[in-house]
């Protein structure tokens, strides 16, 4: 066990990935000799080569094809796109043709890559490197969408999202790549004092498609992913009810067992996302609780949400979900 | 391209087809262009540049006598050229075969490679067996040079239960991995690009394998072709990159695609060798595109080819070209027909003649026939029967998830 940030753990697992497997190359936009923006490539050129890790010329559209043409042909590759603002160019890649192509060739075909993208809110990023656009995604037969959370989670998701045989889009909350966060931009703790800051440094992984109960709790059933599991925890510390906190790790397939087991129990649901609420990932999972739970509901399932606007600049606070929204909500599912 | 004709100048310049219906297209009577024109450069020394008067010029090797002329002829043995010419007859006869099925209801689409039967022909006949092809929809020939049956083929464009992608896609989408044939996408372009990746992985393993690719002159609009360009110049992977210049996407003439030179020159700015070559003329396709294997295979990275031809039939099967063109434009192209201008040559060598050809003509018809009535026995689109129900659900994902399983369930098939 080392102590690691989440941009460490990150690189840990695909120096564990580069070791394991020769298929596999790593390439994205400064992600070379500089390491990459957020430094989670840092020193992975210098170990393994500038023909297994390099950087892109600044196409994402470009990036995520040249991805494709690979996996087809027996590679196993690692993308980056620099910020999931700009995962847009790909869109039509990832699609309608990553997402499609064992689909669309019958089998003969797949595409068994990853790209990795940092999303969401916190940093102060403005409109273009806030967003968190994880339902674009969800919403897309074929693709599987992971979202981490913590150092550990990052590196077991993110061995094995690569070592899937499905394409996957793999989130990374960038306001937590060097720390939690609480909901308090003057706090600004770091990993080190953080049970999920331990990391072994060999390889091991976490299985997509599970969700993770953070937190076990009688009252509520609160479900988040990335920055806001944290921010999450500390609404439910606030407030002072037994709520349970899941982290759902995997947004495409879902664990849905998991949640649903959760509401049987507690009978309430908040659901919080930093991305805009309409067609929202929790609007997704409040229509599929209610087919599966309707009879154990005390309450209307409660989502807080980023709203429906553009992401803002110095108004960011005010935009991402609070612990003190997010314990209003809490609050109200007990008043029901 | 200096025979750019616009619409209009002002306010904006908008590009204009040479004439609409109820005109008279001059092309200019024969090409200008001749064999002898262009040398054939050493694909081991040739830079980009040296190839500028072959991205601005015309290659030919057949001339306008149907003789082998110039330093581009690739000298092929005369059963070679035979075997390209039944190729080409097989996949003329197969898409009017096919044609008279979606006219009939027995599928519901189909897209013709009328008048550029040489293009995936002459250029898979160069390859080796083990290079990949990533095609366009107008280059399913290449399935004719590495041996996919027919029955296979019709049974896909029916969609029916022997069709290898389930009843997925549309006519003419096809799949074929024993092949190295890789899917047909309808969003055009994206294969481009992709062909880049294929091609880096081959050279990262160090397989020697090229893979080719083609996009039409409409599409090289497209960002994918000019990410697929910018990345072989970077990466300079084993990548032949082909732009079919058949002077239409369904009505949008070329002209409306770039703002002059020729398609092939674009390809100088990303310092790729580039040539522009007589997309009729079997033998300098064959010719131009072992040059770029041959370049490829040594290592030294992409070539970029303007295959110039004309698109004799309609788009598609919903389309109609006289609306927008006048309807025997193709008649005055000065490349003529690929397939009588293969065979003119062969007759003039001596190695054929019309015997021979109404022969292998009728050879071909009957096994059309029989491949189709083959097909059909695992049903049509009129009367099925189809893949089952449950094809939707699989291969989506490796292993079918909860919420697809239950979404099957829920249909009850």
């Amino acid at each position: 066990m080392t102590k690691m940030n989440m941009i460490a753990s990150l690189n840990s697992a695909l120096r564990c990935q580069l070791e394991k497997d020769p298929n596999i190359v790593i390439f994205g936009e400064d992600i070379g000799y500089f390491g990459g923006v957020f430094r989670v490539t840092d020193g992975l050129q210098k170990d393994f080569g500038a023909h297994r890790v390099f950087d892109a010329p600044l196409a994402e559209g470009g990036i995520a094809a040249i991805a494709m043409g690979m996996s087809l042909n027996g590679l196993r590759p690692v993308a980056e796109i620099q910020f999931a603002d700009y995962i847009f160019p790909a869109y039509d890649q990832i699609v309608n043709e990553i997402a499609k192509i064992r689909h669309r060739s019958g089998g003969e075909f797949s595409a068994p890559l990853t790209i990795r993208t940092p999303a969401g809110g916190g940093i102060k990023g403005g409109h273009h490197h806030s967003q968190s656009p994880e339902s674009q995604f969800t919403h897309t037969p074929g693709l599987k969408v992971v979202y981490c959370s913590n150092p550990y989670n990052a590196k077991g998701l993110l061995t094995s999202a690569i070592e899937s045989n499905d394409p996957v889009i793999f989130f990374e909350p960038k306001r937590c790549y060097r720390g939690p966060f609480y909901g308090d931009p003057h706090d600004v703790p770091t990993w080190n004092d953080h049970p999920d800051g331990e990391v072994p440094d060999e390889y091991y992984s976490i299985p997509l498609e599970q969700a993770r109960i953070v937190r076990e709790g009688e009252a509520c059933t609160v479900i988040a992913w990335g920055t806001m599991v944290h921010v999450s925890e500390q609404a439910i510390k606030n407030s002072g009810i037994d709520c349970e906190l899941i982290d759902l790790q995997t947004l495409l397939p879902w664990d849905r067992d998991t949640v649903v087991n959760s509401i049987k129990k507690t009978g309430r649901c908040v659901i919080v996302h930093e991305a805009p609420k309409t067609s929202g990932f929790g609007a997704e999972m409040s229509a599929s609780i209610q087919e599966r739970c309707f009879y154990h509901l005390e309450a209307p399932i409660r989502r807080v949400t980023g709203w429906d606007t553009p992401f803002p600049h110095t108004t960011e606070w005010d935009y991402m979900p609070s612990p003190e929204r997010i314990e209003e909500a809490i609050k109200k599912t007990q008043e029901e | 391209m200096t025979d750019r004709k616009t619409l209009i100048t002002s306010p904006y310049t908008l590009g204009a087809p040479p004439s609409r219906p109820g005109e008279t297209t001059d092309f200019g009577g024969k090409w200008k262009e001749q064999p002898e024109d262009l040398g054939r450069p050493d694909p081991a020394k040739c830079s980009a540049q040296d190839t500028a008067s072959h991205a601005s010029g015309l290659i030919r090797v057949l001339n306008d006598k149907g003789e082998a002329k110039g330093e581009w002829n690739p000298k092929l043995k005369s059963e070679t050229l035979i075997e390209g010419l039944e190729f080409m007859m097989r996949l003329r006869i197969f898409d009017d075969r096919m044609i008279k099925m979606q006219r009939t209801g027995k599928l519901s689409f189909y897209m013709r490679s009328l008048g550029e039967e040489a293009v995936a022909i002459a250029q898979t006949m160069a390859l080796q067996e083990q290079d990949w092809i990533f095609p366009s929809y107008r280059q399913p020939g290449a399935q004719f040079v590495r041996g996919r049956s027919m029955v296979s083929m019709i049974c896909h464009c029916i969609g029916n239960t022997e069709d290898n992608v389930k009843g997925r896609q549309m006519p003419v989408h096809y799949t074929w991995k024993e092949g190295r044939f890789i899917s047909i996408s309808s969003p055009v372009g994206t294969q481009f690009s992709q062909a880049v990746g294929v091609a880096m992985a081959s050279a990262y393993k160090g397989d020697d394998e090229v893979c080719i690719s083609w996009l039409g002159d409409g599409t090289s609009a497209q960002g994918d072709y000019h990410y697929a360009l910018n990345f072989a110049s970077t990466f300079k992977p084993p990548v032949i990159l082909n732009v079919v210049n058949n002077q239409w996407a369904i009505s949008t003439h070329r002209n409306l695609a770039t703002g002059g030179r020729t398609f092939a020159e674009r390809g100088l700015a990303y310092d790729i060798p580039s040539f522009r070559v007589d997309g009729n003329d079997f033998l300098a396709l064959y010719s131009v595109t072992k040059w770029a294997r041959d370049r490829a295979g040594a290592g030294l990275g992409p070539t970029h080819i303007e295959v110039y031809t004309y698109r004799t039939g309609p788009h598609s099967s919903s389309d109609d070209p006289s609306v927008y063109r006048p309807a025997d434009e193709f008649a005055s192209w000065p490349g003529g027909d690929p397939i009588e201008r293969l065979k003119e040559h062969l007759i003039n060598k001596g190695d054929w003649d019309d015997k021979k050809n109404a022969a292998l003509e009728k050879k071909i018809d009957a096994e059309v026939m029989s491949a189709y009535k083959e097909a059909c026995k695992f049903g049509d689109l009129a009367s099925g029967p189809y893949p089952p129900a449950s094809t939707i659900f699989t291969e989506v994902y490796e292993t079918v998830p909860w919420h697809i399983q239950e979404q099957r369930e829920e249909l009850g098939k």
